[in-house]
């Protein structure tokens, strides 16, 4: 049910998000999705792709330091209170979000959340309870056409 | 003593270390009979050193004592530049068969000169050292100290082969040529810089050379100032003892004072190189055991004696008999070069300072550099430090956190606030010879 997450240390200055990206794109690699976390400093770049042991070998090869996580999708009607019903369900859980990030999908009405928790086995024993809607990779991936996906990618819930 | 010299897998002892055994009065004679030499021949070859000599009213006869060293002048660095390039010389060019330069990063180099027997003190005491380091004949040799003018690559050459070692003389630098080296001949030790090293050990697990599969046994590591840290991390990456090997091209080269067995202090190879230890402010002589400035005199040397060289390396100078039976005094390893200070409004900050900082708090050294600049009139220190695998996080907060606890641990050693920056990996220039870990933009 959860998803690997890879994720690569910038420096925050103009031009460095572009480098990585075009080294996966080259590998002929289908990005999902992409989010970036940044402070004044440095940039923490989180990617979501279908060939991610690939992606990881082709970013470490480039010279990238990678970070490979486990996170959990859930789908979402497109609609307002879409999201805050999910996040009511955590909450109220008392499950701990790292971080998360969202985007729609260009077919359908659904949105994705990828959260990162402390404890995703445990999540999503509760998210599956509340009725919500995990989706595995296969499901995901089907979703998506080759250039499809990399939405509006959006922050939330930063720093613990 | 016994063990140390006869416990070796090749037949034993060589005698080429026969004089690191001497007995302290012996030594002390040859050192003694060497000095009234040396100074001699200076007085009578070296005009600089006449004039000083004179002007203090002094003669080679002062010198009665080995005591009486102190009486003699300093001869610091500049005198070297300015004599450039052959002024300090006490042998006719007929007789002088190598010179060597230092690149100098201001101004003019320092030229060095050896006649015939020079060359050959200098295998001598290389031989030494490499024995010191438990090598002998049939070891593999791998030479990545720079063949050139530097000392270094010339300098272990000639002492491997004296030993009877093998020697591959593949210089520095081409990382992929010396891993290619290090893997298929059956190299059993590797001369280099230790920040070289460092960089070899990163690149070999990139390209997937299992260096502790490997028959190297041996690190004889020079050239720059290195942190027990260092060596740590480098012994726990591969299967080799690393040793720290000292020297200077004022004096010879590499081949100055070894590491044996024991790892603890290196030995002076004091027949040849007599060690004092001074105040660096007043110059005054200090006894063994205290620190200061290392000073040091060429007993042998014939095309440049140097007398009381002054290093601007800190050190002390132990005289406990060490485990592996060298009658030879030993100096402290050198952490800090007094050239390496940093001031840094009114605070002296040694680089070896900050390398222990990062190294408490990531376990291993990253790649780093300091950055200074004035901003305002006011001195500003930068650490610019690479991220690692081992510290890298998916979450912000956790990598600030380390960020926090680097700078943390660089203001509580150094007692100075700087602002640090993680940077990605590979971006701080890499050496192939002595890393350049500061970058001062001050413009003093
Ligand atoms: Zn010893």
């Amino acid at each position: 049910m959860k998803l690997q997450q890879l994720s690569l240390f910038l420096e925050n200055r103009p031009g460095r998000l572009g480098a990585p990206l075009e080294s996966i794109a080259a590998a002929g690699i289908n990005l999902m999705t992409l989010s970036l976390a940044d402070t004044a400093q440095f940039g923490i770049l989180r990617l979501i792709v279908r060939e991610w042991e690939l992606a990881r070998q082709v970013l470490e090869h480039a010279g990238w330091v990678v970070n490979l996580t486990e996170v959990v999708a859930v789908d979402v009607l497109d609609r307002p209170g879409g999201l805050a019903e999910a996040l009511k369900v955590l909450e109220s859980a008392g499950l701990n979000i790292e971080y998360l990030y969202a985007f729609s999908l260009r077919r359908g009405d659904k949105a994705i959340l990828i959260f990162r928790f402390d404890d995703p086995d445990q999540a999503i024993v509760v998210l599956k309870a509340a009725g919500l809607h995990v989706v595995d990779a296969e499901e995901l991936f089907s979703h998506i056409a080759v250039g499809e996906g990399a939405a509006e990618a959006m922050n939330a819930n930063e720093g613990e | 003593m016994q063990t140390e010299l006869w416990n070796d897998a090749a037949g034993g002892f060589h005698p080429a270390s026969a004089p690191d055994f001497l007995p302290a009065e012996r030594l002390k004679e040859v050192q003694l009979r060497r000095l009234r030499a040396v100074v001699s021949r200076a007085y009578e070859h070296v005009p600089l050193f006449r004039e000083r000599l004179d002007a203090r009213g002094l003669t080679p006869e002062a010198i009665g004592e080995l005591a009486d060293i102190a009486k003699l002048p300093f001869t610091i660095k500049t005198d070297l530049r300015d004599t450039y390039p052959f002024g300090l010389f006490a042998s006719p060019m007929g007789d002088i068969v190598r010179l060597h330069a230092s690149s100098g990063t201001t101004g003019k180099p320092i030229v060095v000169g050896y006649t015939r027997e020079d060359v050959d003190v200098w295998a001598e005491v290389m031989a030494r050292t490499f024995a010191a380091c438990g090598l002998h004949r049939g070891d593999i040799v791998q030479n990545a100290f720079g063949y050139g003018l530097f000392t270094g690559g010339l300098g272990a050459h000639y002492g491997a082969e004296a030993l009877g070692a093998t020697v591959i003389p593949v210089s520095g630098g081409n990382t992929e040529r010396q891993l290619m080296v290090l893997r298929d001949f059956g190299v059993s030790a590797l001369c280099c810089t230790p920040s070289y090293f460092v960089h070899l050990i990163e690149r070999a697990k990139e390209a997937g050379v299992d260096l502790k599969g490997l028959p190297l046994r041996v690190g004889v590591f020079g050239a720059e100032p290195w942190s027990d840290a260092m060596r740590a991390h480098i012994e726990a990456n591969t299967a080799l003892k690393a040793y720290d090997i000292y020297g200077l091209s004022e004096i010879t080269g590499p081949g100055v004072a070894s590491e044996c067995a024991a790892q603890n202090g290196l030995h002076v190879f004091e027949d040849h190189f007599y060690p004092e230890i001074i105040d660096p402010e007043t110059g005054a002589s200090l006894p063994d055991g205290a620190e200061g400035e290392l000073v040091l005199t060429t007993l042998s040397k014939k095309a440049m004696p140097m007398i009381r060289y002054r290093t601007r390396d800190i050190t002390r100078i132990i005289t406990a008999p060490c485990a592996c039976g060298r009658t030879l005094r030993r100096i402290e390893r050198i952490g800090r070069r007094s050239d390496d200070m940093i001031i840094i409004r009114g605070v002296n900050v040694f680089p070896s300072q900050v390398e222990a900082a990062l190294l408490q708090v990531e376990g291993a050294l990253p790649h780093y550099r300091i950055i200074l600049t004035r901003k305002s009139g006011l001195d500003q220190m930068a650490v610019e430090v690479e991220v690692t695998p081992e510290v890298f996080s998916d979450k912000v907060g956790a990598l600030e956190a380390v960020r926090a606890r680097l700078a943390q641990a660089i203001e509580q050693i150094c007692g100075i606030r700087v602002d640090l920056r993680l940077v990605e990996p590979r971006t701080i220039e890499r050496s192939e010879g002595k890393a350049k870990r500061v970058i001062d933009q001050r413009n003093i």
